[in-house]
């Protein structure tokens, strides 16, 4: 039964009320200490179902753990920890607070053993992650939060629907593997998909996450994202259109990315690349395809925080941020262009990084498989990533023309935070063994052999040879590219306007009527009141009980019909 | 004033350039000294990677600089600072 233990989710949660309380050295110290205590908690629970409760009829279960959802809960908790060191002096009270709740949310949903919980933990997330948007302070990330909760609030109805229908239809909440096949699941499943960054709503992403502080992009880039990818590998797993939604995220963002001037947009962009091919391995469903998606969500978050702090602590220095004002700051920030550059190496998947190990599972499931033409837009995939993400990043930011800016290297918090998670990516890329044994099945794979080091390199430096040679091509331009966001943020509001026109001019027509309708029955009623008119007339009392006995034949008339 | 970046000199990007040359064609001429496996036939084309990655790249850029014609607009469309408000 509910033998006493803790919930880290709800550590982080719990913690994160009271943080407004504490101050300086105290504040640091719990920031830091939360995570690692929820990471303790964590490791300690045993496999199960731990918390179980009766609500309604139905079997929840809040708090229960399998190897994937330790897996997914650890990489949440070590996310906390380095996004908390790199934003100690961040000063915004709110912000890290938010992203607890936010954190603590998305690993309840990795620990919840049905449907309801993942509900709430759900929208929990929904909540800490716009305020961690809102923490950023600008008028950019307020008017950007409110159409990041309206999309959420969006997807979280719609799994709601899901959700419900499911507990109708079976009578149970236990949250495991579903398939496609009736509405209620269906629902289920686009609810997931919306926070993937799924098509045709991908655009949500791109549009929100470049608007926070330095430091708030660096934690939402980790959680909902790959929430989503958690419930998808849990709930439908060989689901196989999701190749085609993960293969058409994985082009979109490589040519959106390629677009665009936004340092931090580019990166917005690559998050939706990235979840595509764990969207696609999920699609495969074979084990090395789940493991896959399972390992690369790991590793991706790791270096895709490193990049976006590098790229934060760049925004922290200089206050710009598109691309065309900036190049050369290798100057005067070495270790941040180092670290930069290895998070850029890593989710390029380079040998002797966290990207090589993880990704090139996908990549092996579909040759495995035998599905030729995804294996050929993996592949060439994984040479976008370099252009788009591996080079382009790194190479505007920090090389390209000289800005003549020469801003020093972050605060001691920020390195130390930028260089752990270098250590991590490395790390992995040459001892990936430790990550492997934590994925949900057995792993039978040697990512090392001469073959795939070989064709990788390959693959990656003519990508670079292609990036150079077409780099007039690339040149930045202060645009941006339309997106799905357009309907939202233009379409709809020329609809609303168009309405509100139409509304006004049949509301003129039809205030004109009324007036000439009013002033027709107040000459009647003015007739009426006179001497001899209708309503001072007298009238036998016989008249009234005739019409009583109508009213009331009628309504007994009306009670039998009905 | 401060010291010229090695980086900076223009011979020195110039040997970087070589350099990189050099190494994009170890890797093609490396094949055939590495037991590759090819698993699909195409594999089996000298060079595959190499050129199919060059090709896909360049691909993905001509056709992201269409997209651009057709999608492109000032990046104060929306607003300055990316807000409606």
């Amino acid at each position: 039964m509910n033998e006493f233990v803790f919930h880290p989710g709800l550590i982080l949660v719990l913690g994160a009320f009271l943080l407004p309380f504490l101050k300086g050295g105290a504040r640091s110290a719990a920031i830091l200490a939360l995570p690692l205590v929820a990471l303790f908690c964590l490791w300690r629970l045993p496999e199960g179902t731990l918390w179980s409760a009766h609500w309604l009829g139905y079997e929840l279960a809040p708090l229960a753990v399998d190897r994937l959802s330790r897996l997914f809960a650890t990489i949440f908790l070590l996310m906390a920890l380095g996004g908390g060191l790199f934003a100690l002096g961040q000063r915004s009270r709110l912000e890290i607070p938010a992203a607890f709740v936010y954190a603590g949310a998305a690993v309840g949903v990795t620990l919840a053993g049905d449907l309801v919980t993942v509900f709430v933990f759900w929208e929990l997330m929904a909540v800490g992650s716009t305020l961690v948007l809102w923490a950023g302070g600008s008028a950019g990330a307020f008017a950007a939060s409110r159409r990041y909760v309206a999309i959420h609030l969006l997807g979280g109805v719609i799994l709601f629907a899901g959700i419900t229908g499911h507990l109708l239809d079976t009578g149970d909440a236990a949250f495991t593997r579903m398939a496609p096949d009736s509405v209620a699941h269906w629902l289920i499943l686009i609810g997931f998909l919306i926070n993937a960054g799924a098509p045709p709503l991908s655009a949500w992403l791109p549009d929100a996450y470049p608007e926070a502080s330095w430091s708030g992009s660096v934690f939402l880039s980790a959680f909902t994202t790959k929430t989503a990818v958690y419930v998808l590998l849990r709930g439908f797993p060989g689901t196989e259109f999701l190749i085609w939604i993960g293969l058409f995220m994985i082009f979109y963002g490589i040519v959106y990315a390629l677009l665009e001037n936004d340092m931090r947009r580019i990166l917005a962009y690559s998050i939706v690349n990235q979840v595509g091919f764990m969207i696609a391995g999920i699609g495969i469903g074979t084990e090395m395809a789940l493991n896959g998606a399972a390992a690369h969500a790991f590793s991706h978050i790791v270096y895709k925080a490193l990049l976006l702090m590098s790229a934060g602590a760049v925004l922290a220095a200089t206050g710009r941020r598109k691309c065309s004002e900036l190049g050369g700051l290798f100057h005067s920030m070495p270790i941040t262009t180092i670290c930069g550059t290895i998070g850029a190496l890593a989710i390029s998947s380079f040998p002797l990084t966290s990207g090589f190990i993880s990704k090139s599972m996908v990549t092996q499931a579909a040759i495995d498989g035998q599905l030729l033409w995804v294996w050929l837009a993996l592949a060439a995939a994984s040479a976008g990533v370099f252009l788009h993400a591996g080079i382009k990043f790194p190479w505007f930011v920090f090389f390209q023309k000289d800005s003549g800016l020469r801003p020093a290297d972050p605060p001691a918090s920020m390195r130390w935070a930028m260089i752990a998670f270098s250590f991590i990516c490395i790390g992995l890329g040459v001892w990936p063994e430790p990550l492997y044994a934590l994925l949900p099945y057995a792993v039978d794979y040697v990512p090392y052999t001469g073959a795939h080091v070989l064709t990788q390199l390959q693959l990656l430096l003519f990508s670079g040879l292609a990036f150079f040679v077409m780099l007039p091509w690339l040149k930045r331009t202060l645009t941006i590219t339309l997106d799905a966001d357009w309907l939202w943020r233009v379409a709809l509001d020329r609809l609303w306007n168009a309405c509100g026109r139409l509304l006004r001019r049949v509301g003129d027509g039809v205030g004109d009527a009324l007036r000439e309708i009013g002033a027709a029955a107040a000459g009647d009623i003015e007739r009426a009141r006179r001497p001899g008119g209708l309503l001072l007339r007298s009238r036998p009392t016989g008249a009234m009980a005739l019409w009583a006995m109508v009213l009331l034949f009628a309504y007994l008339l009306l009670y039998y019909l009905r | 004033m401060e010291k010229t970046h090695w980086l900076d000199r223009p011979e020195n990007v110039k040997k970087l350039w070589r350099g990189f040359l050099a190494v994009l064609a170890l890797t093609v001429l490396a094949e055939p000294f590495v037991h590759l496996h090819p698993h699909f036939a195409v594999e089996s084309l000298f060079g595959f990677h190499a050129w199919y990655g060059f090709a896909a790249c360049a691909a993905m850029i001509v056709g992201a600089k269409a997209l651009g014609l057709a999608l492109k607009r000032p990046d104060t469309y929306y607003g300055k600072d990316g807000g409606d408000e």
